[in-house]
């Protein structure tokens, strides 16, 4: 039986197993059937031309993996960023390990989907906000279809939240082959600033699949930024689709930093429903092996005068293939936008790959947009300039590759995620020198 | 009397009908409309070819039956009916002419309507040109003293007849009869087109034009193009296109093949000027073209275009550079006013070490018109060291029209080099302000800046056809100012 068939089939049996009231039902019912006509989508989908997932979808997976043994949190420490006081929401196989969390009722809400999904206190803002900017797509729908269990997110007006939120998903493996479909609701009111870190870790060499969606809601004049750490297990699966609706004057930043991982692919999608809106997009890839990296982005502009900034980075060794498909759509009613969008790569070995695909479409005449891909190596002269002053070949690359993605990691605002990602890089590089030169 | 005002005018714009909208009434043969095996085999024998072109015509169409027609461009537009249109359409007036003098002077004085005087052309800019009109070509100029040099240039049935061993070689290797679905059903039906050789190490001593236009209602233009420069050769092409009005969509589907050999150069430039349909967006010309060239070892080919007409443009010219050191070039300008569609861009595919491309792209839009940019750069594991820069500008008129960019980069090998820009913006008022305040009204400043944006790729094209390039511009862009 494959994959797609296993799921359907187990979406009755999961249905009759949650209490929900009927809308959220209609919502979910619609979905499967959105899923059961399209499926997964494959290489001739525009939007999937060079991203497969036949290799990921081989595995017998297990779509409700069985309660996990407690794990301890020495043993996973290492994936928190642990130096900085935060609010945490930790799931091990898709269920909630409370021990792990530090969530909160104090002023904000930091908590579960199950509880958002069952409580009445909260209907008000899933009937306003569940599902209504998630897409249609069948992976998304997929998703929709098991919406159960994720992170809960709601920050009322004119909160200023000053420790970050950090979102951890654990697999542990108990099973032979994991599916996980986490879904996260993030709705930040007028005025407030909320600061968030999702990472998805798999602790054993088990197949893991995890299709992850993630609606944000930034209202007027509100601030969000997120930090994407991508930094799995060679057998872990990512789909991340993210999708963000932004309104007046609000901001909000992604950052998305792929290390790790068989397959990520992001999907990252802002709508701009407002007024001078700013969205940045950012990202660093530096991947070897056999690893894929995909980043999908899409920014609409719906309204006048806003603007996005896109700027991904990517280093490229061994086998590994990137794709970047950027998509900025301007609506004719959108005039005064400045949208920027530029991709660059850098392909260390023979064997790598890079398939880039900036798009525009425009149809209001007042605007600026433009975008830039490169794809190019390391200046020999530059190294050459840093060998002779006595750096190492191996650090000199290393220390110019750095400053490669560097544009990136400035934007950064909490300095300990920085240095986590400074010491991912190092690993990733395979040099044992700390870039906070 | 009262005075001439700006509304007037713009009324005048408006009502203006395409300049070229005329029909001259030469008989024509025409084939019973709609397409089968028989139609194919008919247009075969017409054109009295021998029986291997007949059995790769009938290849094609089996091929082109079971293929489906793309969907994936980004226009919209109403599918043509293959069934209702009429293959084959040869003006009547034969055998063919030694001098112009016999030719129907009908058909000259059309020709002298597009501005395109024959013997004018042939005396002052020594342009020898293969003149198709609907498909069989009448006229062919300078024959002998390309003759002299050794240089083939004649219809493609021509050299079906005379030269069949390099047809037989080349015809089809670079578009095979499959590689889409227009390409499939040109092979069928092509009905003429050009053919060129250059020997080795010759240097074509003039540029070698055709003119081409559709004439008879419901008739499509299925042409072929077929350009070989053998080793050492050069070789500059142009290809000018005017189209009369008709209300009924015309379909254009060519195939254009261009052979660069070792150390061979061939710079190929298109005007395209047909019939984009009146200001609701009714009538006008499907073009759907594949134009694709081969570059062996040091070898270049140069695609230049300006695409001003027809209502729906799908069109790629592509550069597949085989050789080790060839390059590749692409220059275009596409202008699209009222409802025109225009889906344009190449292909560069490096295969040979060292190899370049370059892609310049210039879209204008106006009115209520679509236009992208649609490109591939790819490169190749043993494509080492290849160097690829492209550029798309787009200019946007108005906020009803849109431009799009789909750029596909595809890289193998870490020592490509690629540089991908894209802007996107509109004509800024303080230079439409520079240009008013020292007199030059509002529209003649508009065909100015057009102009300077899209100096690098007009200054690419041969001088006569860089001068009807930029009356093209302003004529296109007529009336789009609000």
């Amino acid at each position: 039986m494959d994959l797609k068939e296993k799921l359907v089939s187990s979406f009755l049996a999961f249905e009759n197993r949650v209490d929900l009231d009927s809308e959220v039902h209609d919502i979910r019912s619609q979905a499967i059937k959105n899923f059961e006509t399209s499926g997964f989508p494959t290489k001739k989908d525009e939007a999937w031309k060079y991203t497969s997932l036949k290799g990921v979808l081989k595995h017998d997976y297990s779509v409700f993996p069985k309660h996990a043994d407690a794990i301890d949190y020495k043993d996973v420490k290492e994936y928190f960023i642990h130096d900085i006081e935060s609010y945490k929401i930790v799931f091990v196989d898709g269920k909630y390990s409370s021990h792990l969390s530090k969530t909160t009722h104090d002023g904000i809400d930091v908590c579960l989907m199950s509880a958002a999904l069952t409580k009445t206190k909260y209907k008000i803002l899933i009937d306003n906000y569940f599902n209504k900017i998630a897409e249609k797509d069948s992976i998304t729908s997929l998703n929709t279809a098991f919406a159960s269990e994720g992170a809960f997110i709601h920050i009322p007006k004119g909160k200023i939240v000053e420790k970050p939120i950090q979102i951890l998903h654990f697999s542990t493996g108990k099973e032979s082959a994991t599916m996980l479909q986490p879904r996260n609701l993030i709705v930040v009111d007028e005025n407030s600033h909320v600061q968030i870190i999702e990472r998805h870790q798999s602790l054993t060499g088990n197949p893991v699949l995890t299709n992850s969606v993630t609606e944000i809601f930034t209202n007027k004049r509100a601030i969000v930024d997120y930090y994407k750490i991508q930094n799995d297990r060679q057998e872990a699966s990512l789909i991340d689709n993210t999708f963000i609706s932004q309104k007046d004057q609000s901001i909000c930043s992604v950052h998305t930093f792929s290390f790790g991982g068989k397959l990520t692919r992001n999907n990252l999608n802002f709508y701009q429903k407002g007024e001078r809106i700013d969205s940045i997009l950012k990202g660093v890839t530096i991947i070897g092996g056999k690893q894929h990296v995909d980043h999908n982005t899409l920014v609409h502009h719906i309204e006048p005068n806003c603007e996005s900034h896109q700027d991904y980075k990517g280093i490229f060794d061994q086998s590994a293939t990137g794709v970047f498909n950027g998509k900025v759509v301007v609506n004719k009613e959108a005039q005064k936008t400045n949208a920027f969008q530029a991709n660059n790569n850098i392909l260390v070995s023979d064997k790598a790959t890079i398939n880039t695909k900036p798009q525009l479409e425009i149809f209001a005449d007042d605007v600026k947009c433009s975008h830039g891909c490169t794809i190019g190596q390391i200046d020999e002269s530059a190294l050459f300039y840093m060998r002779s002053r006595g750096i190492p070949e191996k650090e000199a690359r290393a220390l110019l590759m750095y400053a490669f993605s560097n544009n990136v990691l400035e934007s950064v605002k909490i300095p300990q995620i920085k240095n986590r990602i400074n010491t991912l890089i190092a690993e990733k590089l395979d040099v044992n020198i700390g870039f906070d030169l | 009397m009262s005075k001439y005002t700006e509304d007037d005018l713009r009324e005048e714009l408006k009502s203006k009908e395409y300049e070229y909208g005329f029909y001259t009434d030469i008989e024509s043969e025409t084939f019973p409309v709609g397409l089968s095996e028989e139609i194919v085999v008919a247009i075969s024998r017409k054109k009295e070819e021998p029986q291997w072109m007949t059995d790769w015509r009938l290849e094609a169409f089996r091929i082109w039956k079971e293929m489906e027609e793309p969907e994936w461009a980004n226009v919209n537009y109403e599918k043509p009916d293959f069934q209702a249109i009429s293959y084959y359409s040869a003006p009547n007036s034969k055998p063919k002419y030694e001098s112009l003098d016999e030719v129907d002077p009908e058909l000259l004085a059309t020709f002298e309507k597009l501005g395109i005087s024959l013997d004018e052309q042939k005396k002052l800019s020594g342009v020898a040109m293969d003149v198709v009109v609907d498909s069989v070509s009448v006229a062919t100029t300078f024959k002998k003293t390309l003759a002299e040099k050794g240089i083939i240039f004649c219809s493609i049935s021509e050299a079906i007849q005379e030269h069949p061993e390099l047809v037989r070689k080349y015809l089809g290797t670079i578009v095979p009869q499959k590689d889409n679905f227009y390409a499939a059903l040109n092979s069928a039906v092509f009905s003429d087109g050009s053919f060129c050789y250059i020997p080795k190490g010759v240097r074509c001593p003039m540029e070698l034009s055709t003119y081409f236009r559709i004439n008879q209602a419901g008739t499509g233009q299925f042409e072929r193009t077929l350009v070989i420069a053998d080793e050492s050769s050069y070789v500059s092409y142009l290809e000018g296109c005017t189209a009369p009005s008709r209300d009924e969509n015309q379909l254009h589907a060519a195939v254009v093949e261009l052979i660069a050999l070792d150390n061979a150069e061939i710079k190929y430039s298109t005007v395209q000027n047909w019939y984009p349909g009146n200001a609701e967006g009714k009538g006008g010309v499907f073009n759907f073209v594949t134009k694709r060239g081969l570059c062996e070892d040091n070898a270049k080919i140069s695609w230049t275009q300006v695409e001003t007409g027809s209502a729906v443009t799908w069109k790629y010219p592509s550069c597949v550079l085989k050789g080790d050191n060839s390059v590749g070039e692409f220059y275009s300008i596409a202008v699209t006013n009222n409802y025109q569609q225009a889906d344009t861009g190449t292909k560069m595919i490096h295969l040979g070490k060292n190899t370049k491309s370059t892609i310049i792209s210039k879209g204008i839009s106006a009115g209520k018109s679509q236009n992208s940019y649609r490109g591939l750069v790819q490169v190749n594991s043993r494509a080492e060291n290849a160097r690829n820069f492209s550029q798309c500008d787009s200019l946007l008129m108005g906020n009803e029209c849109g431009a799009h960019t789909f750029p596909y980069i595809e890289t193998k090998n870490k020592s490509a080099q690629i540089e991908h820009e894209a802007t996107t913006s509109k004509i800024g008022e303080d230079q439409i302000f520079y240009c008013n305040q020292r007199g030059i009204d509002t529209e003649k400043a508009i065909a100015l800046i057009v102009n300077g944006f899209s100096k690098e790729v007009l200054n690419k094209l041969p001088m006569e056809f860089a001068v009807e390039a930029q009356k093209l511009l302003e004529i296109s862009l007529e009336g789009s100012v609000g």
